[in-house]
């Protein structure tokens, strides 16, 4: 994988520091993940220009955005990225058509094009285009204002905690737009988040932040397997794998999904065959066996081999396995650990008590 | 029996309080802007002698004049002009009999420019200034008569356009004292110097009384005032000598 | 009625305020950005001298202006040697005196609209490609509009009901300087009652329409509605 995002600032701010040095693919979504004050929001604003940090260095696609030692700042209006804020932020005084035509004047390029209205279409905002930004509803405001940063064609689309600030329905409402997005728009995302439900579903890439400092930046599966890492320790610890629907067994409600190295037997999921789906496992839902069950109501048994072993809190084990191509992690009792004996490189069996498709 | 002395007591104590209350009053007097400093001594002189207090409002003579013909709470009134006065004994609010001239009012012609004005007021033919001051000859006694002075020596025409009019004597002072006006038509209590009689500052012509009409200041006791001590003995005060002295000094004439 | 007299003080304030008006907007729309906007260590010293004429008796106000601006204060060097001579008792003068004194009236309601705009939507207009201007003129003017309209129609009644700094520095030349309030002052004081309730009739129902449409304006406005 090639890194062609390279992005170094230095903040102080004296109470809060940023110092981080980052290489990020520009395809697919990167989710920069933290709690509140982890600079997260930070480090998305000094990429935006929005934030000028004291030393900051950022190279996008072979064009460097910034050089504080060569003097370099791209005003924010010069850079072609788009951005999505936490609060919608669309201009009230302009019509949902005014909003969405405002950065397009400003590049001199057409309303009426067909990548604008296959946006239009994606987010659903066809019927919306004369309304006011007061007559929309939370949800709306919301896809307007990435349809308004993506009309442009951004090099990069950046995304500041954009569902934080709407409810459970309409976060279920977005989030499948975002998904689609992902899919269909060849737009590298940058991701600003708190939220574990949304890196398990949006993430391709997951940045870890914490006291403005990078944790770790890698591929979602293997970031998520750090047993290195507290979250691992953490007991909505999970890890998510990519599938796609291989079988339906509409006798039994059961969907069969091929993963890389193996098959999964889903609850059902009305779907086309082939469908790409995200599949959410959590650790406290894996057990391990050293040899195969031969009789057990659990669907989902497959091979693994032990590939990290770390002594939790509280009289527990977190394992890390691969099964296939994939990672996964499992929380064990530190006895049963010792008792069957796991070692690493040791073949095991993995049974998955559960679950959760993410789109 | 207690209680009976202590009422006594209270009694007596009220009866001393009140007693110097009752023979020294207060009175409230208008007074023209221009009497400013020479009314300021004069009060003082007469709370000195009679034990009365005299509370000095200074301001327009026709400010004053609205207000006491919509009730305002003046007792005595010094106008800069005849023409007030006049007004408020025909409408009948003056105590009959009591209007008389307090002072001569004295017009100069003025600068702040040493020897820019000359003793004879030839400036006025010849000088070549681009504003001159004086008070509203609408509504100032002041500028009524600084018209009437130019009007003979027939330069009213040529100068009219080059007016500045002050709302009162006070504000043209400024005019020409900020040099904002070459020259102008001011108050000799103004500009006299009360130790020698004569003009601080600047360059001065006083002009003659031949070149206006009489610029008589009266003064009248306002039927509100017709009962207080205070505002009688003050009618009178302004006609002692010593009341007399302070006006001289001042830069006013005295009353013939 | 009104006297030929009368009408030309009328149309005289009206210059006056106009001219007047344009001016503060145009200087005080900057100002009033600056304050907005700044973190500066100076804000509070210019939100103060700004603020003044509020405070200051008119004629406190006028009376310095006579003195800085006369032949022996700064500003009347300055202008002396400019070779414009001094500004009291001239057209100009008068328009520099209600600037200064009308000025808090255009400031702090263009402020207080720029304020309550906030960062949010500049922020978006620069992800949107807008540079600061072009940010200011599509995004920050639309916005302030009901500010605008505030500012504006203070100030311009403001100046138009200004009496103390004119009669200070104006020196009531009729054409020139003498304005509606200075007129009406002068009926007041020369007994002319009638001539006085006639014009400040005129100028009391101007300034009650002004401002009865410009605040049943405010209630239906959309912009406002969408500022809150």
């Amino acid at each position: 994988m090639t890194f062609p995002i390279s992005a170094r600032f230095q903040l102080d701010y004296g109470a809060f520091q940023l110092a981080v040095d980052l290489n990020l693919p520009n395809s697919g979504v990167t989710v920069l993940f933290g709690h509140s004050g982890s600079g997260k929001t930070s480090l998305l604003r000094c990429i935006a220009g929005l934030q000028r940090a004291q030393t900051g260095f950022l190279k996008i696609n072979g064009k460097v955005w910034q050089d504080t030692e060569r003097g370099i700042f791209l005003p924010t209006h010069q850079r072609p990225l788009g951005y999505v804020f936490q609060e919608a932020n669309l201009f009230p005084h302009l019509t949902v058509t005014g909003n969405l035509q405002y950065g397009l004047k400003r590049i001199g390029k057409s309303f009426a094009t067909e990548y604008i209205q296959h946006i239009l279409n994606l987010f659903g905002i066809t019927h919306l285009l004369d309304r006011m930004p007061d007559r929309l509803s939370g949800g709306e405001r919301q896809r307007v204002a990435i349809a308004r940063a993506l009309v442009l064609n951004p090099e990069i689309l950046l995304m500041d905690e954009p569902l934080a600030s709407l409810d459970f329905k309409r976060k279920q409402e977005i989030l499948p737009f975002l998904s689609r997005l992902h899919r269909e728009l060849n737009i590298p995302v940058l991701y600003v988040t708190h939220s574990q439900q949304e890196v398990a579903q949006l993430a391709d890439h997951l940045v870890i932040l914490a006291e403005g400092r990078v944790l770790t930046s890698g591929p979602l599966a293997e970031t998520l397997s750090r047993i290195d890492l507290p979250q691992a320790q953490d007991r909505e610890a999970s890890t998510v794998w990519p599938v796609s629907i291989a079988e339906q067994e509409a006798e039994y409600h059961l969907t069969r999904v091929a993963f890389d190295g193996g098959i999964l037997s889903l609850s059902v999921v009305d779907a086309e065959i082939g469908t790409p789906l995200r599949v959410q496992i959590y650790a406290r839902d894996v057990s391990i066996a050293l040899e195969a069950p031969t009789a057990t109501s659990i669907l989902n048994v497959l091979p693994a081999r032990i590939t990290g072993i770390t002594e939790g809190q509280g009289g527990q084990s977190v394992v890390r396995l691969q099964v296939g191509a994939l990672p996964l992690l499992a929380h064990i009792t530190r006895k049963s650990a010792l008792l069957l004996g796991l070692q690493i490189g040791m073949t095991v069996y993995v049974q998955i008590k559960g679950t959760s498709i993410l789109n | 029996m207690i209680s009976n002395r202590f009422i006594r007591l209270i009694l007596a104590t009220w009866l001393i309080l009140l007693a110097p209350a009752a023979l020294a009053a207060t009175t409230l007097v208008a007074v023209a802007a221009d009497f400013t400093k020479p009314m300021t001594e004069i009060a003082a002189a007469f709370e000195k002698v009679t034990g009365h207090t005299a509370k000095l409002s200074f301001g327009s003579s026709g400010k004053a004049f609205a207000q006491i013909q919509s009730g305002g709470p003046f007792e005595v009134y010094l106008s800069a002009s005849e023409k007030y006065p006049l007004e408020l004994e025909k409408s009948g609010q003056v105590v009959v009999g009591s209007r008389f001239v307090y002072a001569i009012g004295k017009l100069v012609l003025w600068s702040v420019k040493p020897g820019y004005v000359d003793d004879k007021g030839e400036v006025l033919q010849t000088g070549n200034f681009k504003h001159i001051a004086l008070a509203d000859p609408a509504h100032a006694p002041y500028g009524v008569v600084a018209e009437e002075v130019m009007k003979s020596l027939g330069v009213l025409d040529k100068l009219r356009h080059l007016f500045v009019m002050g709302e009162n004597i006070s504000q043209t002072f400024q005019f020409v004292s900020t040099g904002n006006a070459e020259l102008g038509f001011i108050a000799l209590a103004q500009v006299i110097d009360i130790n020698t009689g004569k003009m601080g500052s600047g360059s001065g012509w006083m002009i003659p009384d031949n070149l206006h009409s009489p610029f008589n200041q009266t003064a009248v006791l306002l039927k509100k005032g017709a009962e207080n001590p205070a505002a009688l003995a003050l009618v009178d005060f302004l006609k002692s000598p010593v009341a007399l002295a302070i006006i001289e000094k001042y830069g006013f004439g005295l009353p013939k | 009625m009104l006297s030929p007299a009368d009408i030309e003080t009328l149309l005289l304030t009206f210059k006056v305020a106009s001219i007047t008006t344009a001016l503060m907007l145009l200087f005080g729309t900057p100002l009033a950005w600056w304050l907005a906007r700044t973190r500066s260590a100076w804000k509070g010293l210019i939100n103060a001298v700004v603020a003044l004429p509020l405070v200051l008796p008119p004629t406190v106000l006028g009376f310095y202006l006579l003195v800085l601006m006369g032949p022996a204060g700064v500003v009347g060097e300055l202008t002396n040697w400019l070779g414009i001579g001094t500004l009291p008792f001239t057209f100009a003068g008068l328009v520099v005196a209600s600037v200064l004194y009308s000025m808090p009236f255009v400031v702090q309601p263009l402020q207080a609209a720029f304020t309550s705009i906030g960062t949010q939507p500049l922020e978006a207009a620069a992800t949107l490609r807008a540079g600061s201007l072009d940010t200011f003129f599509s995004v920050v003017v639309p916005l302030a509009k009901p500010g605008f309209l505030t500012a504006a129609i203070l100030g311009f009644t403001h100046t138009v009901g200004e009496f103390g700094v004119v009669l200070m520095i104006g020196g009531n030349i009729p054409g020139n300087t003498r304005v509606v309030s200075v007129q009406i002052y002068n009926h007041v004081e020369a007994l002319e009652y009638t001539e006085a309730h006639w014009l400040a009739g005129v100028l009391l129902v101007f300034s009650f329409t002004v401002l009865l449409v410009l605040y049943s304006a405010f209630k239906t406005h959309p912009v406002a509605h969408q500022l809150r």
